[in-house]
């Protein structure tokens, strides 16, 4: 479904993503894990057309981010990192224009939009700004934003952070729930919530792909120590 | 796809339109714009014993060059700074349907502006009889050059994230090209001035404000609006 190839990206001379490659399957959800400043952030902005490659590339579906950036768009759902949003929008006002944006159908457009308010439990703040929500709910606004139009793929950068451990539950479970028909990547920096949800884990550090397992490689790793302790093996072996 | 485009087009220009009356700023700089340009008009006309608007038109040019920069600054720089700039280009559409949908809401406010100075028109034609030849050339001639100065002030706001900046350098340019012609007149040669006032945003308006519209002014205000969407997208194509 999207294939990572050689992925590298320079900030001047910073070279933030260091020929990563890698492969997330269709209907996957893969775990996208590593330390702050590693490339994740990075690597979304480039799959979602926000930066451009430096050389590599990647490919979803038949598309090549260097030629079809707009068709890949139209798979896409993002919920960029912190979930920036119009700050003097109604959350209603906000999820109908991105509604249109996305070519929801004017027929379709209402029922979808109440469905994602359900999904993402938004009723209550539907006619407020998004400058009175808490960070909870602006981060719900992100989720719904993502899944606007269906997308078949999400791609959700630290959905639960600032959110309180309810939250991450509910968020949690709308990941599980909508991961069974679409393919998600996700990230967090908490392990035991992605070992909860991933099928898949791809770890990078520095720019560099650190590891690839799937969910039984990770427990056959993890069999005498924990996540935690891997993690930090793969990602601070360098420094040790 | 052509289709698809213009639709995305509208939905941006929608959104922005809207986006500029949520706040106050709109109502001030409609309300400072109307005042200082009406105490201007006023103050003069009576001493000119004449019922014609060339007072109000020939004081425009200035006046735009300040205003408008003022309301177009937060197009492109807000966005930066908040951080939607992110999401609005992970979204399926193209850096041309941005800028196009963002300079037409800004043109439209510059219409909005424009339009209670049609009262002045109307009091003037109690107090003699009204020539609406020039008049109704001097408008369009108004909305080409706010048009004009819309996108020099959008493409100020793509160069930055700072607001204030933003409009400094979209007020500096919309002052050079509508005072051009009054500041060449005191230190180069006639034959020079010539030339040099062909770059003139004031030179063309005067002109279309005669009530002769000339297909060369049209397309000097034609290809002002191009040059700068044109270097705004180069610039946002730049920043990825």
């Amino acid at each position: 479904m999207i294939k990572f190839e050689n992925l590298t990206r320079y900030y001047g001379d910073v070279c933030a993503v260091d020929h990563v490659s890698f492969e997330v399957k269709k209907g996957e959800i893969l775990g996208f894990l590593g330390p702050n400043g590693a490339g994740k952030t990075t690597t979304y902005r480039i799959l979602t057309g926000y930066l451009q490659a430096t050389s590599g590339t990647i490919k979803v579906k038949d598309y090549d981010i260097h030629e079809d950036q707009l068709e890949i768009k139209k798979l896409i759902g993002y919920l960029p990192e912190s979930a920036p949003i119009y700050h003097d929008m109604l959350v209603y006002d906000y999820l109908n224009y991105i509604a249109d944006i996305r070519g929801v159908p004017e027929a379709d457009k209402l029922p979808h939009i109440k469905g994602l308010a359900d999904l993402c439990s938004l009723n209550e703040v539907m006619h407020k700004t998004v400058n009175q929500l808490s960070k909870g709910y602006r981060q719900r606004v992100g989720i719904a934003h993502a899944l606007m139009g269906n997308p078949e793929i999400l791609v959700l950068d630290e959905p639960t952070v600032g959110l309180d451990p309810n939250q991450i539950v509910d968020t949690r479970e709308i990941i599980k729930r909508i991961g069974k028909e679409k393919t998600i990547i996700f990230s967090t920096h908490i392990l035991s919530e992605a070992a909860a949800t991933c099928d898949r884990f791809v770890i990078i550090n520095k720019g560099k792909l650190a590891a690839d397992l799937t969910i039984d490689q990770l427990k056959e790793l993890t069999k005498d120590r924990s996540f935690e302790e891997l993690f930090r093996n793969l990602t601070r072996g360098d420094n040790q | 796809m052509r289709n698809k485009t213009t639709e995305n087009v509208k939905h941006i220009f929608k959104k922005e339109f809207k986006s500029y009356f949520v706040s106050p700023i709109a109502y001030i700089v409609i309300s400072i714009f109307l005042l200082i340009m009406g105490w201007l008009f006023f103050s003069t006309f009576f001493l000119n014993d004449q019922a014609s608007l060339v007072g109000f038109f020939a004081i425009l040019p200035p006046a735009f060059a300040f205003i408008i920069p003022a309301v177009t600054m937060r197009l492109f720089s807000e966005e930066m700074n908040v951080g939607t700039y992110e999401l609005l280009l992970t979204l399926p559409v193209t850096f041309r349907d941005i800028i196009v949908g963002k300079f037409l809401a800004a043109v439209g406010f510059v219409a909005v502006m424009l339009a209670p100075t049609l009262v002045y028109a109307i009091t003037v034609t109690f107090m003699g009889s009204l020539d609406w030849g020039p008049v109704l050339g001097s408008y369009l001639g108004a909305l080409l050059l706010g048009a004009a100065f819309s996108a020099i002030g959008l493409l100020a706001s793509a160069m930055t994230r700072n607001q204030v900046v933003a409009f400094i350098i979209g007020m500096a340019i919309c002052v050079c090209l509508a005072l051009l012609t009054d500041f060449l007149l005191f230190f180069l040669p006639d034959s020079l001035v010539g030339f040099f006032q062909f770059f003139s945003a004031k030179y063309h308006f005067a002109d279309i404000a005669k009530g002769v519209i000339d297909s060369r002014n049209i397309l000097y205000f034609l290809s002002v609006i191009f040059i700068a969407l044109y270097g705004a997208n180069l610039i946002m194509q730049e920043k990825k």
